[in-house]
């Protein structure tokens, strides 16, 4: 049975990527992934707002109370060296990590200015990263601002780091554009070599005793699949770009649907989470398991086997439930 | 070519010292203490000495312990230094003596500093240094930065080769934190100045088991005196020795001293004489006098002790008739100062076989606390000596209107240095521009053939303090060792300086004046106070306008306006070609903030790019068009020595008082900060009664008492300005007509909102808002002041009925501690005020030296005061180290006079019919309620008392009052309460005696720049432990409960206000010694102190600072001492601590370290729950806890 499949450029020993999360924070974190039997590990995403905001901040708390008092013209020395900010963290557990590893490693990119991106993304191949995903996250809450010049501004910072490249680039999709495809098509264009269905943004909850609101980690379930299945779905084939399912792959029942649906591979995070890196032993487990059953003999032979190109009801993809549920009932 | 540098005099001595010295031992005090910081970096960096060691940099709990381990080290046979200045230099006067004694080389390095008498004075003078002399110290004084640098080195060689230690000392502030371009050093010269011989034989003399000696013996009247005798020799082979070294650094470097330094024609009749940076302005003006054709000289006095006769006899001109002596120094009672006492015993010594005759010699004092000393002054010193009968133990620089020492001089003259540029900016502290000025002198120092020099003045508030910044330029040395006193450009970068002060004063006609102004470019000239306008047009001032906060907001600087304002002054000055200077200005900023992150450098180089589009010329009419005048300095209904001699001070005309207008003995007024109305608060706190619910927490956290409530009657409106806000009062207590009002003082706020985030109450509609929000200040002006005035005329809440316990309750009496100058935010100053509020009118407060001794006790205005009926805290400062004593001696005093009133008034009891003296004597005094009727029957005794003649009744109507309850409180900083002052607080906490104490914990010496203390917690940044602490803090509360006895809590009004009010109380009623330590946080933590009450939940919560009540009161009435005021550990360490910059940059430094940091810390906060919790639970069962 051969479980080898694609993942941008890389050939994979199987679909399952250990997606960037706390898991993938940490040497030992990567290395129980591996050995849990991930194919790909993506490290725990660099946030290029933290990045600055970290320098920003230190050197303000150095510098904002000096020169004030005649006893006190300091209180931090000024000429303290810092070189651990996140970023040089990161880049150091980058090349120890692929050091360590056997298996590809990619970094991953969390950012908001385009200077900033091809910086970050520079150094994370010099690193030593296989590849590099980019989670460009932003929410647009001006009302002057247009979708057309939302989605600009995504191209342009794909095209910036693509620009400065050379290892492959993989993006992790924004589920709320007008058009998914349309906006994976300009990506694509621009050279990128994946896509990810979808991005998971934190979640928003508000505290009632303390009346405020607040931002939590979005951990998902197998509820949240069915926007993944339907985007590789469609996407399936279309593009010369790999595909990794990214959101809603919890049991190898999931991660079949998936590849079926059009997926190379599934990037799992939330799962993990929850029940630990060895977690992927036992989806690989269920998923050989059923290959078996229904005797597939490789990963490769069932993706996109179940896309809009070849299912068999493209409506369930193309339609919306509510069409779907009135059609059954007329019939 | 010489290699040059841009230095201060501290580093300039640490550059050396530092490589020389094998151990440093230290502590920190101003002006000295960057010596010892900068060493500890060179350290921390890994540095090595010409040794090739890393000198071991080590900080003690005083200076007395400081001197203490170099003795030892030294005895020891390691080169070994420390660096110190005033009451320090007088706490290692013993071992100065041993030292000495024992013919031990080493050199101390003193920033010469005044000393406390009347008041404390951080600034320069050589009063600590002559207390020394008698010490066996040779003293070598240094003018300059350049001398502070060479000497450093000489001194040491000089050491080395006579056996006697050296004391080299500059002036404080004015040579250690001038900033000046001079001739480096090099290692070359470090190792050929050192005689390896030398330090060889002093290690052979090393005490060591292999070579056993015995030294420190005990002798008797057979012996000791011929002891002391047997080191003449070394002391008369001194000055050779030292010229020799001189010599041998002059072939090295080309730099030459001579023990005394003549400077002026041959031919010369008057000489001045002194030593110190004063001298180097004497040398420029008697360069201005020789020019002009004047027969003057000078003598700068290297080596002041042992004195060389001979040399200085050799140095004076033949034709000398009149000599003045300098003395920067006074001692009281005695004839004169002691240079003056020197030169005269020189002269008559020598006068059979002086090559001159006898000259007239007189002798005067100058620049005490870093007084002005310039040219006029010594020009008059000149004329004085021309006069037949010249004024001798003169002053200088003062107008003594009292015993008629000084000179007149003419305080119009100014000296021009040709070529010399001067410029003169005025910034708030920590806007940025002391550094940006400082940055541009190391710039202009390194990329051009220039001499640069940088001198920075700040003013006494640690919050909203204007600074301001003297630099000079020029093609030659410059001497001039004084503030600019006409400028060739003037920056203001905060036009609200523009509004109380004439600050174009002193520029030069056709000089730039640079203004960041926040007015749109059409309104820059029309918003100027008439003073100033005119001073532009009359001038002929070039008028360069810029909003710097705006350029810096867009640029992501925040409120550092340092590199626009630089920008903008290389632009304009014409000092560098515009080009040229931007690109020094990159370089330096790369420089700078390279370390600091690309982003840091980014948003600097972006503030560059867009200041020159914001940079305009204005316009100047040729008429004033402006009406405004400025604006008064103090308001309010001022008394005439307020009006007269405060407000001078606060107009920084201080300088112009007269010595009749100075208490003499130290005594001032309290209650003086209500009149000052900074009015610095960008925003101010805005009162929303629909929200509230009435908790007062905003009142309790302010830390300046700008924030007050109170309950007042509805009828009282009647009188109330339109607008002034109410609302019903809540609770049970109060009837239908009570309304509460919250009330701010805006003229005083510093704009912290510590308020804003304690206050638990949202608006139901808009959650961003709170009972208390921020708003600006300038449109809700004119209101504030009117509702304000108001609020102060509602009748004071009566004291008895409030149940102090209630934190709301609490929180509607008076403060008597109002509008400090502390930081915005203190951490410190609402336990201050609590204390004031709740015992206030009974109080008497011995504080240690430190930042509640600079905010409580700092000219010109100071923030205790008295209530209506006259009462307050009455406050005084000793020293640092003996502040639990100072207070102690309060206790003795008053119990003292309340024993002997009672023995009086029974004594007395048969002729006070009348008088309840029974209760007098033996009536409680705990609640205010018996405390407010005590006060009433000692007034009906006072009252009788007049009517009885005789000795007794005159003495116990002057006691009287003793027999009211009064509260002995001892407050100070953790630099005091766990290092220097702790024998002392140790012995008043077993002396059974009732004190209280409060440790204000900020965990750091935050009044001198943040060096770590025993306080200081594990992985914390602090200056000597620039890596993180590694050690574990000291837990004093836990010494204080061994004696069983004491009265201890530990508490943190952020996490618990409750039990932190309950504590207060505790400890004040309880009859013995008590201790309150409170969790203070503070801007040496680094980060907003909006957040500082967050910050100290989140160290209660982390477990890192446990707060509980130990009150040995309830042990006595068999209940469980101690009570737990927290629930143990809930929330990680770092959850607390990587939210302050103290502890996040280690992880930035050095991530395994921090790691290891947060570890300990953990284990640290386990550790203190279960030491508490298990000593909780041997009270509860003392039985088993025997057995």
């Amino acid at each position: 049975m051969n479980l080898g499949t694609d993942f941008l450029t890389l050939k994979l020993k199987n679909p399952i990527i250990a997606g960037a999360s706390p898991l993938s924070s940490t040497l030992d974190g990567i290395k129980r992934l591996e050995d849990a039997g991930a194919a790909a590990v993506i490290a725990h995403s660099l946030f290029e707002e933290q990045i600055n905001h970290e320098q920003r901040q230190i050197d303000h708390f150095i510098h904002i109370t000096a020169e004030s008092h005649a006893e006190a013209i300091s209180y931090f020395q000024a000429e303290n060296r810092f070189d651990n900010f996140s970023a040089e963290r990161y880049l150091r557990e980058i090349e120890e990590a692929k050091a360590a590893l056997s298996i590809p490693l990619i970094g991953s990119l969390n950012g908001v200015s385009a200077g900033g991106w091809v910086q970050y993304a520079k150094a994370i191949e010099a690193a030593g990263a296989d590849a590099l995903e980019l989670n460009i996250t932003y929410i647009p809450t001006s009302m002057h601002l247009s979708g057309a010049e939302v989605e600009q501004m995504y191209v342009q910072t794909v095209a910036s780091v693509r620009e400065y490249l050379n290892i492959p680039l993989n993006i992790k999709m924004n589920a709320y554009f007008s058009s998914p495809a349309h906006m994976a098509r300009r990506f694509v264009e621009l050279g990128i070599a994946g896509v990810t269905i979808f991005d998971n943004p934190t979640r928003v909850d508000i505290d009632l005793e303390l009346l405020t609101a607040l931002r939590m980690p979005n951990i998902t379930t197998s509820q949240s699949l069915s926007e993944t299945l339907r985007w590789c779905a469609i996407l399936y084939r279309q593009l010369p770009c790999t595909i990794c399912a990214g959101t809603g792959v919890h049991t190898h029942e999931d991660l079949l649907k998936a590849l079926m649906s059009g997926a190379n591979t599934a990037a799992l995070a939330s799962v993990l989470l929850r029940h630990g890196a060895e977690h992927i032993g036992v989806i690989l487990q269920g998923l050989e398991a059923w290959m078996e059953a229904h005797e597939y003999e490789s990963v490769r032979q069932m993706i996109g086997s179940i896309s809009l190109a070849h299912t068999d009801n493209p409506a369930a993809f193309e339609r919306n439930s509510y069409m779907y549920a009135l059609q059954h009932y007329r019939s | 070519m010489p290699h040059m540098i841009t230095v201060d005099g501290n580093e300039a001595v640490a550059l050396v010292a530092h490589k020389i010295n094998e151990v440093i031992a230290i502590y920190p005090i101003t002006p000295s203490s960057p010596m010892g910081e900068f060493s500890d970096l060179y350290s921390s960096k890994g540095e090595r000495n010409i040794f090739g060691s890393v000198p071991e940099v080590y900080e003690m709990q005083s200076e007395g312990g400081a001197s203490g381990t170099v003795h030892g080290a030294l005895q020891s046979g390691a080169l070994t230094t420390t660096f110190t200045a005033s009451q320090g230099l007088l706490l290692m006067i013993p071992n100065m003596y041993k030292i000495a004694g024992e013919l031990t080389p080493t050199v101390f390095h003193v920033a010469a500093r005044s000393l406390a008498a009347q008041g404390l004075s951080i600034f320069g003078d050589h009063q600590d240094v002559m207390g020394v002399r008698q010490t066996g110290f040779a003293l070598l004084c240094s003018n300059s930065v350049q001398e502070a640098h060479d000497f450093a080195l000489i001194s040491q060689a000089a050491s080395l080769a006579s056996r006697v230690p050296f004391l080299h000392f500059f002036d404080g502030f004015r040579t250690s934190h001038e900033v000046s371009k001079i001739e480096a050093l090099e290692e070359a010269h470090l190792r050929a100045m050192i005689d390896m011989e030398l330090v060889h034989a002093h290690r052979r003399r090393a005490l060591t088991p292999d070579a056993p000696v015995l030294r420190g013996t005990a002798q008797n009247p057979d012996v000791y005196f011929q002891g002391r005798e047997s080191v003449n020799r070394y002391y008369d082979a001194l000055p050779k020795i030292l010229e020799a070294q001189m010599d041998k650094f002059a072939s090295l470097t080309g730099r030459a001293y001579k023990l005394f330094d003549y400077v002026g024609v041959e031919d010369a009749t008057e000489v001045i004489v002194l030593m110190g940076s004063g001298a180097e302005a004497v040398h420029e003006t008697v360069e201005y006098l020789t020019c002009k054709g004047e027969k003057v000289g000078m003598i700068k006095v290297r080596l002041a002790l042992p004195f060389a006769i001979d040399a200085f006899i050799a140095a004076l001109p033949r034709s000398v008739n009149n000599i003045a002596v300098l003395d920067r120094t006074k001692e009281s009672g005695s004839i004169a100062e002691p240079l003056y006492h020197d030169v005269v015993t020189a002269l008559f010594e020598r006068q059979s076989a002086l090559p001159f005759a006898m000259p007239r010699i007189i002798g005067g004092r100058y620049g005490l606390s870093s007084k002005e000393f310039t040219p006029a002054m010594i020009i008059a010193i000149f004329e004085e000596l021309r006069q037949a009968e010249p004024k001798n133990h003169f002053t200088i620089g003062i107008d003594d209107d009292v015993t008629f020492t000084s000179l007149v001089y003419d305080e119009g003259f100014i000296l021009h240095t040709e070529g010399q540029f001067e410029a003169l900016f005025f910034g708030l502290g920590s806007d940025g521009t002391v550094g940006a000025n400082k940055n541009s002198i190391k710039i202009i120092g390194a990329e051009t053939p220039n001499y640069a020099q940088g001198y920075f003045v700040y003013d006494s508030k640690k919050s909203g303090s204007m600074t301001t910044s003297h630099l000079r330029f020029g093609p030659k040395p410059i001497r001039s060792s004084y503030l600019i006193q006409e400028a060739d450009f003037i920056g203001v970068h905060q036009a609200v300086f523009l509004e109380k002060l004439d600050l174009l004063e002193l520029a030069k006609e056709g000089g730039v004046f640079l203004l960041n102004s926040p007015y749109p470019r059409e309104e820059v000239w029309a918003r100027l106070p008439r003073v100033t306008q005119e001073r532009i047009i009359e001038k002929k001032l070039r008028f360069y306008a810029i909003d710097a906060y705006k350029v810096a907001r867009e640029s992501q600087m925040g409120s550092r306006i340092n590199t626009v304002m630089q920008t903008c002054f290389f632009a304009i000055s014409g000092i560098l070609p515009q080009d040229e200077a931007i690109a020094k200005i990159k370089k330096s900023i790369q420089k700078s903030y390279g370390g600091k992150g690309e982003a840091v450098v980014a948003m600097n180089f972006a503030a560059v790019d867009t200041t020159l589009e914001n940079l305009y010329q204005v316009e100047v009419p040729l008429h004033v068009s402006s009406k405004e005048e400025l604006a008064p300095v103090l308001k309010g209904d001022l008394t005439p020595f307020v009006r007269d001699v405060i407000g001078a001070i606060t107009a920084f005309k201080g300088d112009s008082l007269k010595v009749s207008q100075i208490p003499d003995d130290g005594t001032w007024p309290t209650g003086t900060t209500q009149y000052e109305k900074r009015n610095i608060a960008q925003e101010v706190p805005l009162w929303d009664p629909d929200t509230c619910i009435q908790c007062n927490k905003c009142v309790m956290a302010c830390p300046h008492s700008v924030i007050r409530s109170t309950i007042f009657d509805a009828a009282l409106l009647e009188g109330a300005p339109e607008g002034f806000l109410s609302k019903k009062a809540k609770g049970k207590e109060y009837g239908e007509n009570d309304l509460f009002n919250i009330s701010v003082a805006i003229e005083d706020c510093t704009g912290c909102a510590l308020c804003v985030e304690v206050c638990p109450a949202k608006n139901k509609s808009q959650t961003n808002l709170k009972a208390i929000n921020m708003a600006p200040q300038l449109p809700l002006r004119e209101t504030g002041i009117r509702d304000w005035d108001f609020f102060l005329s509602l009748p004071a809440m009566d004291r008895a009925r409030l149940d102090h316990g209630d934190v709301k309750e609490s929180q509607f009496l008076e403060p008597y501690f109002e509008f400090s100058g502390a930081c915005p935010g203190c951490g410190e100053t609402p336990y201050v005020k609590l204390a004031s509020q709740l015992f206030g009118d009974r109080m008497v407060i011995a504080n240690a030296t430190g930042c509640s001794s600079i905010y409580g006790g700092n000219l010109p205005t100071t923030p205790w005061r008295k209530d209506a009926q006259g009462r307050g805290p009455a406050w005084s400062n000793s020293l640092f180290e003996d502040n639990a004593e100072f207070g102690l001696g309060f206790r003795l005093a008053i119990d003292s006079h309340a024993a002997q009133a009672k023995e009086l008034l029974q004594q007395l009891a048969p002729r006070l019919g009348g008088v309840e003296i029974g209760l007098i004597v033996n009536a409680p005094q705990r609640e205010e309620s018996e405390i407010n009727a005590q006060r009433q029957r000692v007034e009906v005794l006072k009252a009788a008392l007049q009517t009885i003649e005789g000795e007794a009744a005159k003495n116990l109507l002057e006691l009287a009052d003793y027999l009211v309850k009064k509260s002995v409180w001892i407050m100070g900083g953790d630099g005091w309460a766990y290092d220097i002052g702790y024998g002392g607080l140790d012995h008043v906490l077993a002396s059974g005696k009732n004190v209280n104490i409060l440790v204000l914990d900020t965990q750091v010496y935050s009044n001198t720049g943040g060096q770590q203390s025993k306080a200081t917690m594990t992985g914390a940044v602090a200056k000597f432990a620039a890596g993180g602490k590694a050690g574990m803090p000291k837990d004093l509360a836990s010494m204080a409960i061994n004696y069983e006895n004491v009265y201890v809590a530990k508490v943190s009004m952020g996490a618990n206000d409750k039990a932190t009010l309950r504590a207060f109380i505790e400890a004040e009623r309880y009859d013995g010694p008590s201790i309150i330590i409170a969790y203070s946080h503070c801007v040496a933590h680094g980060y907003d102190l909006r957040y500082g009450f967050d910050q100290q939940k989140r160290a209660v919560d982390s477990g890192l600072w446990p707060i509980f009540r130990y009150n040995p009161e309830k042990l006595a009435a068999g209940e469980n001492p101690l009570t737990i005021d927290y629930k143990g550990p809930k929330i990680g360490v770092k959850d607390y601590m990587y939210r302050e910059t103290r502890f996040k940059m280690v992880e930035k430094m050095n991530p395994q370290a921090a790691q290891a940091f947060l570890e300990t810390a953990a284990h640290t906060a386990q550790n203190l729950h279960k030491r508490y919790t298990n000593l909780q639970q041997q009270f509860n069962k003392p039985e088993e806890a025997q057995s």
